[in-house]
């Protein structure tokens, strides 16, 4: 005999529960975290690696990079500054997940940071999905990629706390509507801060320091 | 895409809520899916069939109900379903609504023997 069982589970819970508990414990060594997320190429390991030395004489910084294999990206981050720099090897998984930064925190003495930067698995659809537990997600646009990404990738834009532009030197080259792509953003996520900057000049890294910075001194 | 972590997810609800029932086997699952929400669907039912092998929920059926997307906007709290890639308010044209449904994802029931 056929019997229903209500049940009303979030199929995500397990990974908001353990996100949460990361949560907990990267605020009790007092760290500010952040989870860099983009599509490949859009320049997550450019920017942490531009970051970094205009950092490192002002706060200690760990960098825990997720990449489906290799540990390229971690020791680009080491090369560039990271005190530590730890890479997580999803195994073919598309994100990484509050499991996995889990793992990686159990190698990391948070209480020798002031800095977690976490960088996200290449991919625009998955790693909205799964929170992981950090402070602030923050989301890397490119030029290059086209104006229309927030209209195809709206999970993405609407669940991010700030947002990058990179690679605003090519504007002159490429055909980026700016005004098309912002008022996708706005409709998406109203007021959400923006950074546009170039991880290969330069141009714009002020105001993104400055960001890291200011909530780095909570 | 994330089919099978979110199959295995799925796995694990139901086992647990048919265990405390003292199942015999699981017939069929519940999934209610809003339209924002994870785009997974009838790939699940791919990998339920070889991950779901040998435990109580072998054979089972998948069944998923979509909800549709429903913004209100916060400047003249219209309720309205989002048009494609327009989301704007259709009655007064502001920027910024809430989401009020198409973020569900869970597991809603199971049929149990």
């Amino acid at each position: 005999m056929t019997e229903r069982i209500s049940i009303v589970e979030n199929i995500l819970s397990a990974n908001d529960r353990l996100a949460e508990e990361n949560h907990a414990r990267i605020n009790a060594a007092g760290v500010f975290s952040i989870n860099l997320m983009a599509s490949p190429g859009a320049g997550k390991t450019s920017l942490i690696e531009q970051t970094l030395p205009l950092l490192k004489d002002k706060m200690r910084i760990a960098v825990v990079d997720g990449d489906i294999a290799t540990s390229l990206d971690a020791d680009r981050a080491a090369a560039a500054g990271a005190q530590v720099s730890i890479q997580v090897n999803t195994g073919g998984e598309c994100h990484l997940d509050a499991v996995m930064l889990h793992g990686a925190l159990n190698q990391l003495d948070l209480t020798r940071f002031d800095l977690l930067m976490v960088e996200n698995v290449g991919n625009l659809v998955c790693p909205a999905e799964f929170r992981l537990g950090t402070h602030k997600s923050v989301l890397i646009a490119s030029v290059p990629e086209g104006a229309d990404k927030p209209y195809k990738y709206p999970g993405m834009y609407r669940g991010v706390d700030a947002l990058i532009i990179n690679k605003i030197d090519l504007l002159p080259y490429v055909n980026f509507d700016m005004d098309y792509f912002r008022h996708g953003v706005e409709v998406l996520n109203p007021g959400v801060i923006t950074f546009p900057l170039s991880c290969r000049t330069g141009d714009g890294m002020d105001a993104w320091i400055n960001w890291l910075i200011k909530n780095t001194k909570r | 895409m994330h089919e099978l972590p979110v199959t295995q997810a799925i796995l694990k609800i139901a086992l647990k809520h048919a265990n405390e029932a003292n199942a015999k086997r699981i017939e069929n699952i519940h999934i209610v899916m809003g339209e924002l929400s994870t785009n997974v669907d009838e790939s699940v039912q791919f990998y339920w069939d070889i991950i779901a092998k040998d435990t109580l929920a072998e054979g089972a059926k998948l069944h998923f109900r979509r909800v549709p997307a429903e913004l209100q906007c916060m400047a003249c709290f219209e309720k309205y379903h989002p048009d494609g890639d327009e989301l704007l308010c259709p009655k007064c044209g502001s920027v910024g609504a809430k989401i009020i449904a198409g973020e569900e994802f869970y597991v809603e029931a199971i049929d149990i023997d």
